[in-house]
């Protein structure tokens, strides 16, 4: 150990130089401290993810039950699911829900975060009490609005038929296909309006007020400031937000699980909803697989769709290409 | 630029910008201010509010009240009970659900943002070749839904011996919550110096020091972001709990509460609601504790 004076200084610091150990060493051998800290996260996301997703496609071209290993069998399992109405029902369904409800949860979480924008009374306060349908688990909500639905005790039929005697008779939500799907729009856009509001929100707050004085000055209409100010410069947060909600609703599951299981007679089912009704009721692991599988190339379109469509964002790490 | 501007669009422009002259707040400005904004804002925290109430109301009605809207008004409670409450837990497994949702929320938090905090150190202050690449693929790994992985990884975990054990839960849940985590860690090293970590390092830390001593202490508030974040997310899963576990004594909560207590075709509507309220208070509470760390993890992770 050479004690140099200045290390002698260094002694004095917080932190003490010890001598070089071969542990302290490897500690420092960057390498190695990179490896140790990727570990756990690689480790974890190999076995649980990355493995998982191989696995599924695997398991798609097999006749694989619970409790069998099954056989290859090649693309039999979608072929078989070409034929089969319900499933293409659902990916109907799934398309269909996913289009409107994204559609509803941004109009209106647009809207939402333009009012929050305002100043006004209890501004903090309202943002935080407008979470909360997000923040709820989305079964125990979802259980409110199966209640909120019910042939016999629905308040919405209640208010609609006794108060504003509006119909006269109960809307049966749940009982038929339809209705059965929109109110499971209605639901999921209820569930989503909080996360496009508090997003867009934000974004809304990082526009700097001078460029609407600039338009001001300039004599721009309030519809185009909207146009040429604020939808430009949300653009790059709108597209991270819109395909996260892709995404997010395009496998959705709770919700329909919990509100109508892909009732009534398998009119409702998402394909998520379908795959796990294959799947671990059924038993045919194999076939669910399947269905799982036909997301992917739908959820990459959706993602490609929205990030590159809507706004080529900048990668995050990427300060290179700022 | 002539043209003069019409003093409608300026009351507008200045409602827009959030500047409120006094001259122009006359009655015409206030009335267009409370139909353009209070009414709506209004309505919005009505009915992003209502189905909670419902809930709640509907959880402490007596069944008499809960099935006759003709004598008893829906919308209020005339003779409120802890009936559905009781029933839930002291007649069913309520109770224990509950304990067993908390352990695996809380474990499987601890291991998401532990391995986080140390795959964002990595990535964003060892600056290795690839960290970029690494990054992205983590990012990717956060956009696979958990719908398309529950099937082989129900098969997997069978393998693994751990099927119909909470351990698959704590185990499976990181998949989801390491990458938003990592993500939110990563912004969050960012907004810290890089300075104060090369002082260090000239001082003779070593690296492991600079992150326990320097690093982690002033990434705290990130930290709890993340950790209520993972803590709120993995108390919310679903699909994985429902596959992967079968014994009533060991569900979670939401789980529980869809398969256990809805039984036959006569659905026990004030224990569901009692259950659904119940179950919602854990993550409401600690979301009104930390509300500002909320929202800044949740734009952060989408504004980073």
């Amino acid at each position: 150990m050479g004690t140099t004076t200045a290390d002698v200084g260094l002694q004095r610091l917080t932190f003490t130089r010890q001598p070089d150990s071969a542990l302290t060493r490897l500690f420092n051998y960057k390498p190695f401290l990179v490896f140790l800290c990727m570990l756990p996260t690689i480790g974890l996301l190999i076995v649980f993810l990355t493995y998982p997703l191989g696995l599924g496609l695997w398991l798609s071209m097999t006749d694989a039950t619970i409790g069998q290993p099954g056989e290859y069998i090649g693309l039999e399992n979608f072929i078989y699911l070409m034929e089969d109405p319900i499933f293409w029902m659902s990916v109907t369904n799934t398309i269909f829900y996913t289009t409107v409800a994204t559609v509803g949860k941004f109009a209106l979480g647009l809207w939402l975060a333009l009012l929050l924008n305002h100043h006004i009374p209890f501004k903090a306060f309202i943002r935080a009490i407008v979470l909360l349908p997000w923040i709820v688990p989305t079964v125990l909500s979802s259980i409110a609005w199966w209640w909120i639905y019910s042939p016999q005790f629905s308040i919405i039929s209640f208010v609609v038929v006794d108060v504003l005697h509006l119909r006269d008779t109960y809307i049966n939500f749940l009982g038929t296909p339809w209705p059965a799907r929109w109110s499971l729009i209605v639901a999921n856009i209820w569930r989503g309006i909080p996360f496009v509001a508090i997003t867009l929100l934000a974004g809304l707050q990082t526009i700097s007020p001078s460029l609407y004085e600039a338009a001001l000055l300039d004599g721009a209409s309030g519809w185009q400031k909207f146009r040429r100010i604020t939808v430009p410069l949300l653009m790059p947060i709108l597209a991270v937000a819109l395909t996260l909600s892709v995404l997010f609703t395009f496998s959705d599951f709770q919700l329909v699980y919990a509100i109508t299981r892909g009732g009534p007679f398998n009119t409702t089912h998402l394909m998520a909803t379908l795959a796990f009704q294959r799947a671990i009721p059924g038993a045919q692991l194999g076939e669910g697989a399947a269905i799982a599988v036909s997301m992917i190339p739908f959820l990459i379109g959706a993602t490609l769709l929205c990030f590159f469509g809507v706004g080529r964002r900048k990668w995050q790490q990427g300060e290179a290409n700022d | 630029m002539t043209d003069t501007l019409v003093p409608d669009s300026t009351a507008e422009v200045q409602a827009a910008i959030g500047y409120e002259r006094p001259e122009t707040l006359s009655w015409d400005s206030r009335l267009r201010r409370s139909v353009t904004i209070y009414i709506p804002l209004a309505l919005f925290v009505l009915i992003l509010l209502f189905p909670f109430y419902w809930m709640a109301i509907t959880a402490i009605k007596p069944d008499y009240e809960m099935y006759d809207y003709k004598t008893y008004n829906p919308f209020w409670v005339h003779s409120p009970t802890l009936h559905n409450i009781d029933v839930l837990l002291f007649q069913t497994n309520y109770p224990r659900w509950l304990m067993i949702t908390m352990g695996i929320a809380v474990a499987s938090t601890f291991l998401s943002v532990g391995a986080s905090v140390l795959c964002a150190y990595a990535i964003e202050r060892l600056r290795f070749r690839g960290a970029q690449h690494v990054g992205l693929a983590i990012y990717l790994a956060y956009l696979v839904p958990p719908s398309i992985l529950f099937i082989p990884l129900a098969t997997l975990i069978y393998q693994f011996g751990l099927f119909d054990n909470p351990v698959s839960l704590i185990l499976t849940y990181p998949t989801f919550l390491v990458p938003f985590c990592t993500w939110l860690l990563i912004g969050y090293f960012k907004s810290i110096p890089y300075e104060l970590e090369e002082c260090a390092l000239i001082d003779g830390a070593s690296r492991l020091q600079i992150l326990r001593r320097i690093t982690l202490p002033l990434a705290v508030p990130g930290l709890i972001s993340a950790g209520i974040f993972a803590f709120t997310l993995s108390w919310n899963e679903f699909i994985y709990a429902l596959a992967f576990i079968q014994s009533t004594d060991k569900k979670t909560v939401p789980v529980a509460i869809l398969t256990e207590l809805v039984t036959g075709d006569v659905y026990q509507w004030g224990a569901l609601m009692a259950g659904s309220l119940l179950g919602s208070v854990p993550v409401a509470l600690i979301y009104s504790f930390f509300v500002e760390y909320y929202v800044s993890s949740m734009t952060g992770a989408v504004k980073e």
